[in-house]
């Protein structure tokens, strides 16, 4: 039976690097992260319909929802032209473009938070240009958005980055020399070839969108029915000792992260295997 | 011409400069200028006024907890990463795939979701509740809890580096290693481990950098207990409801060069890590 389970090898430290591994990641993620959906079977459906369909929680979702679609959209458009530029010209100070890509990666959340709620109040200095044309950014979903972006930005830029790398231009030269004109290369050749690691990149960044605490509770003011996001709502319920209401609100948010992890490793496997017949 | 050449030559120059400029707009609108604020709200009311927000004790016990909470948790997950790279880079076996999925389970789960489930576990009203309070064992509220809300968070970073080097690394030079006499821990010492060890070093410093910023899953478990269970970005997040944005911006000036200093490690580990490539 343990033949049949693994592949033989002259390598050592199999049993115990697996074991290790698999102990470790029972304990850590497995065991708690099962907690949340044991504990929401203490709710009745009944129970759990309430609290998940309350208007507050829906008006939440559909802000969480919303906002970080249109995020994860100006994200894909916004770093499409950065990676394309980062990979295709050559400019002064692009080592250092490139580096400032991961920042939002390694900044901590409540840091990017608070700096952001500062640029854009009124009197910021983002908001004071923004305020005259009628354009309020702080404490409304547009911020939320903004935060978001910031927070996604990295996610498809970093996606798109190595296939542009990979990219054969002969393929462009190809169609160039056919006829084609330098959008319909684009649009034909270019954008079909990125465009699972732009879902890819789209999809990582919504699904960090979903889930995003520390940057967006500075910048959406947290009105309820307005900017309340959902893991907002979670910690309010936790503060109120609501366990169970919290966690009929965050069993929705993992079964719909989980949904799209799912959908990311199945959009990654096939983009592998079609580049792997295309070479 | 050269690649590079043939690269440029694509696009005319004006599509090029007009591209270059709109990207190099919107990093810096968007990415470079928080990180400006950051300093110059820190530095706002001067050199004293900085000096005095980042030395008032309730800061120092906050730097203290986030470095021993970070000293806990990057540990932990550099030998889970290297086990878990090990597993399932140089064995093939059943469930591996399934195994690669779960490794990356934590970036899929809210922060706040994160700290939650530990709550269900070990809060008074969790699983573990009655009988830790029974044996005064106090996790969350307290420094333990803030440790496995971190550990989780940051849990696949180190095997995310380390497991697409190692899968193009592949067996032959340990299998070598092995058929010349060497001892498992030689192979380890010697081959394995100078073969990764940028990409290693890389996979620690994103863990220590998010480890040390992270917010929304220790703040759930943390109880927010000034002075004991109180780390830096959660510092920020007092000062700042407080209306002290210039000690908030201090302390938020530190996370940030931290994060900086990441990127910079970043770019030249990179550099290493292409390097151990074959």
């Amino acid at each position: 039976m343990l033949a049949a389970f693994k592949k033989q090898s002259i390598l050592p430290g199999f049993w115990p690097s697996f074991s290790y591994t698999t102990l470790y990641l029972t304990l850590i993620v497995l065991i708690p992260l099962s907690a949340v959906f044991l504990k929401s079977f203490s709710l009745s459906w009944e129970q759990f319909r309430r609290v998940i369909m309350a208007p507050p929680v829906v008006a939440a979702y559909q802000l969480s929802f919303g906002a970080s679609l249109v995020a994860g959209a100006i994200s894909a458009i916004v770093g499409f032209l950065v990676a394309w530029v980062l990979v295709r010209y050559d400019f002064q100070g692009k080592a250092i473009a490139d580096a400032l890509v991961d920042l939002p990666f390694a900044l901590p959340t409540a840091v990017a938070g608070i700096a952001l709620t500062s640029l854009y109040t009124e009197g910021g200095w983002v908001g004071r240009y923004l305020a005259p044309l009628g354009i309020k950014v702080a404490f409304t979903p547009l911020g939320i958005v903004v935060a978001l972006t910031f927070i996604g930005l990295p996610f498809v830029i970093r996606s798109i980055q190595p296939v542009l790398e990979d990219a054969d231009q002969e393929l462009e030269e190809a169609a160039a020399s056919l006829g084609a004109s330098r959008w319909q290369t684009f649009y034909r050749v270019i954008l079909p070839m990125t465009r699972p690691a732009l879902l890819t990149g789209f999809a990582l960044a919504f699904a960090r969108g979903l889930g995003e605490y520390g940057s967006v509770i500075f910048i959406s003011g947290n009105l309820p029915m307005k900017t309340q996001i959902a893991p907002l709502l979670i910690v309010a319920k936790l503060e109120q000792y609501d366990y169970a209401g919290a966690t009929a609100i965050a069993v929705v948010m993992l079964v719909i992260s989980f949904v799209l992890l799912l959908g990311i490793n199945a959009v990654q496997r096939r983009s592998a295997r079609f580049l792997e017949k295309a070479r | 011409m050269t690649r590079e050449e043939k690269r440029m030559a694509a696009d005319p120059r004006p599509v090029r400069l007009l591209l270059t400029a709109l990207a190099l707009a919107a990093l810096g609108l968007l990415v470079a200028l928080p990180l400006v604020a950051v300093f110059a709200q820190a530095f706002d009311k001067g050199w004293a006024a900085y000096l005095t927000a980042i030395s008032d004790p309730f800061t120092r016990s906050a730097i203290l907890l986030s470095l021993l909470v970070t000293g806990i948790s990057v540990p932990l997950n550099l030998i889970f990463g290297l086990a878990a790279a090990w597993t399932v880079t140089k064995f093939q076996f059943r469930g591996r795939s399934a195994l690669l999925t779960l490794i990356d389970l934590p970036f899929g789960v809210s922060p706040v979701v994160a700290g939650l489930i530990y709550v269900l576990v070990f809060g008074a009203q969790g699983w573990l509740g009655p009988w830790l309070a029974d044996h005064d064992i106090r996790i969350i509220f307290a420094v333990p809890g803030i440790v496995l809300a971190t550990t989780f968070v940051t849990f696949p970073f180190v095997a995310r580096e380390l497991i697409p080097l190692m899968e193009t690394q592949g067996i032959d030079e340990e299998e070598a290693a092995l058929v010349l006499g060497a001892s498992p821990l030689q192979m380890l010492w010697r081959v394995t481990l100078p073969n990764i060890k940028w990409g290693l070093l890389y996979g620690v410093v994103l863990c220590t950098a998010r480890a040390l910023g992270e917010f929304g899953a220790v703040s759930v478990v943390s109880g927010h207990i000034r002075g004991e269970t109180n780390t830096l970005p959660l510092q920020v997040e007092i000062l700042y409801n407080e209306y002290n944005y210039a000690g908030a911006f201090a302390v938020a000036s530190l996370l940030s060069v931290v994060s900086v200093v990441a990127l910079v490690l970043k770019k030249l580990l990179e550099r290493k890590t292409r390097q151990e490539l074959p």
